[in-house]
């Protein structure tokens, strides 16, 4: 287990104010400056050496995401930082726990960041619905503003910086880069085509980073404590510590910061209290958010909790947002719910991504009565795969791959179904 | 909300909405948020705008408010932009409201994480209120919703009423709130599990025990 000197988010749980006064008596914004005068390239190196993979689900090396960023910006194409917080895949509830308990780290993180990539000013999407983090986070950057943090010579650093506030309004598909840009220039959240990438046209066609809140807010312990530090716990390509989030069929579900690469049995029964009525009682799990495919209960019990640990069970860490399921669990509802979810998040703009999502989701509402043909079942999977790769963005994918997974490990359960219901018949001869 | 709504009859929302300009307070609210937005690029703010015109006919009619055309106009007439091009937000972001709401925004959350541990009982407990998906109770009370996932996993089942979350929820916490709300009480916001403070693990952090009691500062270990 993590010792808990090497957790950097030590007010996770709130126990404590998250005020200024109180973050830097837990040790943020100490001597700032000296980090920032290290020198923005130094400050990227750092970050790279440190193997800082981004904590927003597809795991970019976050250094080098930073050195994409012009080194010396045109005065009138500023660069920009967006911070994504909209977080909305379900299982993930990380950065929340960040933004209101422990929102300084955030802020720091923003200056540092945005400094080391040469931009005017960072905006922080947080999504609508976090209504009272966000009135925590206005206050926090106010309370930066007040004490000469942010603006103009912020920290002392010499160097000018702002941190805005932008909340969303209930759109999944904003956690997107290019739909979070689209959104915080007052449009619809529909993603853009790639390239131009935000690097060289992004918010209001600035060069843009977007990075995820925790691969933010991570920064600034990471330069105090030094690559070499952060780069000692987890195995080699998945550095560092990671905020893991257990909801489900666990004893006790919670959000708790591990090293990368821990099995899935000890974060259990360390964090959890173990699985409801067992480790016998395991069904599957998805271990990353919404949008991966479920492992089957044998599979992950001693997995490694990381990106190439579970990329190689054809799952992924995502947001490391694991979601356990019993075997009280009716698993084809599960996924079907999440088919749902992902119909309702559809943005419209990509049509196998606008009709794909509704007809996979009535098919999987079909084959959890057991309504169907077992033919169905291939025919489903062949749609998915035609979804999957044939939109802008992500959404097709994350749309498709739950599905499959369901049909690569729950095959026999979706035939007993259609069998029981008497539908065998047609598709058997 | 999700569903098409019944947008009201035009010529009855104009008579009532026509007229509809921000309260002194919310104008400056709004300058403040057009400064934002480098300049030229007001457009940004149509998010947070149509939000605070949102709030602002929720406070005139006591309800959690919801956006008539006339009000979406006006915005867009303040960003100077087209009016279509506001209205196009204000359908493709579900917590703008196109339809009147009741007193109490009931939002209930029904994704996986939640349906895993038991949002079937918290929407009993709503329907045996009386509540119906997607409409508002008679007495203009409630107004019930199923939406997508709040962000709130490890405190499932959850949901979001106005501005606040109730997480951990089973079906006699979920009736406690609703009658609560009702009477005109404040419950208690946030997790109901009372084992829980936020998001630790039930009965007590299993890692970081020094915080719960005092600001500990953990760089002396480094």
């Amino acid at each position: 287990m993590l010792a808990d000197k090497d957790r950097i988010f030590t007010n996770l749980y709130g126990f404590q104010p998250w005020n200024l006064k109180a973050a830097q008596a837990r040790g943020d914004w100490d001597k700032t400056k000296d980090l920032m005068s290290r020198g923005q390239d130094a400050i990227i190196e750092e970050v790279k050496a440190s193997g800082l993979r981004g904590r927003g689900g597809a795991g970019f090396p976050t250094g080098l995401k930073w050195s994409f960023m012009p080194k010396e910006p045109r005065a009138d194409r500023p660069s920009f930082l967006v911070i994504n917080a909209d977080e909305s895949e379900p299982g993930s509830c990380k950065d929340r726990e960040i933004i209101r308990h422990d929102p300084h780290k955030l802020i720091e993180g923003a200056l540092i960041a945005g400094y080391a990539m040469r931009a005017r000013a960072a905006y922080i999407y947080i999504r609508g619905e976090f209504i009272r983090e966000a009135e925590t986070l206005f206050a926090a950057v106010q309370e930066a503003y007040d004490a000469g943090l942010l603006g103009k010579n912020a920290a002392k650093s010499g160097y000018d910086f702002d941190v805005f506030v932008h909340r969303g309004a209930g759109a999944y598909i904003c956690g997107e880069e290019t739909a979070m840009i689209e959104s915080l220039e007052g449009k619809k959240g529909q993603p853009r085509l790639k390239p131009p990438f935000p690097a060289g046209a992004g918010l209001y066609g600035c060069p843009t980073t977007v990075n995820n809140v925790e691969s933010i807010a991570v920064v600034p312990t990471i330069l105090r404590r030094g690559a070499a530090w952060f780069s000692s716990f987890g195995r080699e390509n998945n550095k560092g510590t990671k905020l893991f989030q257990i909801s489900g069929h666990v004893n006790k579900p919670c959000v708790v910061e591990e090293e990368m690469g821990i099995s899935f049995r000890e974060l259990i029964d360390t964090h959890c209290g173990g699985i409801r009525g067992g480790w016998d009682n395991l069904l599957a799990v998805i271990p990353g958010g919404s949008s991966v495919p479920l492992v089957p209960a044998a599979q992950i019990m001693d997995a490694p909790m990381d990106f190439d640990g579970l990329k190689e069970l054809g799952s992924g860490l995502g947001t490391a947002a694991a979601i356990v399921m019993d075997k009280s669990t009716d698993v084809v509802q599960a996924i079907s719910r999440i088919s749902y979810f992902y119909k309702h998040e559809s943005c419209g703009q990509c049509t196998p991504c606008r009709e794909g999502t509704g007809w996979m989701w009535r098919v999987m509402e079909r084959l959890r009565t057991g309504d169907a043909d077992i033919g169905e079942i291939d025919t489903l999977f062949d749609v998915t795969k035609q979804v999957e790769g044939h939109t802008i963005c992500a959404l097709g994918d994350a749309a498709a791959w739950p599905i499959q997974g369901l049909i690569r490990h729950f095959r026999p359960e979706l035939e007993r179904r259609i069998r029981e219901n008497g539908g065998a018949l047609e598709a058997a001869e | 909300m999700a569903d098409a709504p019944n947008i009201p009859d035009e010529a009855e929302v104009r008579a009532r909405w026509g007229a509809f300009a921000w309260t002194p307070e919310n104008a400056e609210k709004a300058k403040q948020v057009i400064a934002r937005y480098p300049a030229g690029r007001q457009r940004s703010a149509v998010m947070p705008l149509l939000d605070l015109a949102q709030r602002q006919v929720g406070a005139e009619t006591n309800t959690q408010g919801w956006l008539p055309v006339p009000v979406i106009e006006y915005v867009a007439a303040a960003l100077d932009m087209p009016f279509i091009r506001a209205y196009e937000v204000a359908t493709f972001y579900t917590m703008y409201n196109l339809a009147p709401v009741g007193r109490y925004h009931v939002q209930l959350c029904g994704t996986t994480p939640c349906l895993l541990r038991g949002s079937d009982d918290v929407m009993a407990a709503c329907k045996n209120r009386g509540m119906v998906k997607g409409r508002t109770t008679p007495d203009g009370l409630f107004t019930l919703t199923e939406v997508e996932c709040i962000g709130n996993c490890t405190n499932a089942p959850v949901v979001q009423i106005n501005d606040d979350n109730y997480e951990d929820l089973d079906y006699d916490s979920m009736t406690r709130i609703l009658d609560a709300l009702a009477a005109g009480e404040q419950p208690k916001t946030g997790t109901q599990n009372p084992q829980r403070r936020t998001s630790e693990p039930e009965g007590g952090p299993t890692t970081l025990k020094e915080m719960v009691d005092a600001n500990h500062d953990y760089r002396k270990d480094w």
